[in-house]
């Protein structure tokens, strides 16, 4: 997942917009376990060209959804490279097939839904455990930070490789890397005391 | 006016080699309404300030606000004492700025919807209309700190601490954020390094080397903080 990937969102009107967030996250589940449990390359294209109708009827915009998926699907390219070499042709398209088809698929969800929607259903799907000691607003916020945190994180990371960079340091994978784990705890404590002196937890 | 009292508190951190004295022995009372903590880099008044409401927990000595023990009531003292950071996108938690108002209202405002429309009237009130949908992400420093600022104030504490807040704003944002917080009718602990925000408070504080160095009208204070810095 990028930064990009989580600014996705686009209104609309589609059936798929008007959709519970709910469902479709129990959609997107089922199809999850759906796809990795029926196995063979044919199955895999089937998949990958359903979830790639369901993104293209919500109104995804092309160019920005291809880039903000760059790296995800480079990943898929480097991952099927790798099979292809390890296990032929066959489970390759069924590795990436199956990867590419789950990638479009939580696309379409982030496309189609805001992410609050998405917490309120968390929130609502965990109420039935309140009974054993979850607290379900509580969990729907560290699934906020979480998401929260994963722009941070990836501006930390730009931030410390342009420091190395500044230093002529862009080869030491130390000057990237300890200033980044540093900041990335640093942050992490300030939200925590950010937290705790807004109540959270109390 | 509430009251915020410190009783011969200490502060100490664990290091490699024992332990290090943060904040000395410090006894005040602090009843004014803008009570300002200057001071070097280093010196402790952020400390000083995190004792408040209990982000910071004193080693020895006791804190108390309107009577509260910190540490054994600080689920309380946190409802009367709002916080605000120097960075705010440490602050800011939720994806939206009109969510991250709702949250600090969870409490008072059980009803979803109805904390939602009160998150918004927050944001109208700080001249924030239009940025509710905005993720938090893309707010100016400026904006992030109003934001940060809206979602403290709309919990309604009884005293505000701002530890600070306006180091990371230009010129033009510091002077609004600055006004804005000489201005609310809540108690004021700000942690500053602008002296020309310090000067328009009832009481500073010259904080330097762990221990109160100074303790009084603000342009003494100032006077002598220029004089020996």
């Amino acid at each position: 997942m990028s930064a990009q990937l989580l600014g996705l969102h686009q209104p609309g009107t589609t059936w798929l917009h008007r959709l519970p967030a709910g469902a479709k996250l129990l959609g997107l589940m089922a199809a999850s376990l759906v796809v990795v449990v029926v196995r063979g390359p044919g199955s895999a294209v089937a998949f990958l060209a359903i979830a790639t109708v369901l993104l293209v009827w919500s109104g995804a915009r092309l160019g920005l959804t291809l880039r903000a998926m760059r790296w995800l699907l480079l990943t898929a390219a480097i991952l099927g490279a790798w099979t292809v070499w390890q296990n032929g042709w066959p489970r390759a398209v069924e590795v990436v097939g199956d990867l590419v088809a789950l990638i479009l698929l939580a696309t379409t969800l982030t496309v189609t839904t805001p992410v609050d929607e998405v917490l309120d259903a968390v929130a609502r799907g965990l109420q039935p455990l309140r009974r054993v000691g979850v607290d379900p607003e509580a969990v729907a916020l560290a699934f906020s930070l979480m998401l929260r945190a994963i722009p941070t994180t990836i501006m930390l990371a730009e931030e410390s490789r342009d420091a190395a960079l500044a230093r002529g340091l862009e080869r030491s994978p130390r000057a990237r890397l300890i200033p980044f784990v540093i900041r990335v705890v640093a942050r992490a404590r300030d939200t925590g005391d950010a937290l705790h002196a807004r109540g959270i937890g109390d | 006016m509430s009251e915020i009292h410190l009783e011969q508190v200490t502060v100490t951190v664990p290091t490699h080699d024992g332990e290090r004295e943060i904040l000395h022995e410090t006894t005040l009372h602090l009843v004014e309404q803008r009570i300002v903590l200057i001071g070097p880099n280093g010196s402790g008044k952020s400390t000083l300030a995190r004792l408040v409401n209990g982000l910071v927990p004193a080693t020895t000595g006791r804190v108390l606000v309107d009577g509260l023990d910190v540490a054994r009531e600080g689920r309380d003292v946190r409802r009367r004492v709002g916080f605000m950071f120097t960075d705010p996108s440490a602050q800011l938690v939720m994806p939206t700025a009109r969510e991250d108002v709702a949250l600090s209202l969870r409490r008072q405002v059980r009803d979803k919807a109805e904390r939602l429309a009160s998150a918004d009237r927050v944001l109208a009130d700080f001249g924030l209309e239009g940025f509710g949908d905005r993720s938090v992400h893309a707010l100016s420093g400026g904006e992030g700190q109003l934001l940060a600022l809206a979602g403290v104030l709309a919990t309604e504490p009884s005293i505000l601490v701002a530890d600070e807040p306006t180091t990371l704003l230009d010129l033009g944002n510091s002077r609004k954020i600055g006004g804005l917080l000489l201005g609310i009718p809540q108690q004021l602990v700000l942690v500053t390094h602008d002296l020309e925000l310090a000067a328009r408070c009832d009481r500073a504080l010259l904080v330097r080397g762990g221990r109160v160095e100074r303790d009084g009208i603000p342009a003494e204070v100032i006077e002598h903080y220029r004089r020996t810095a």
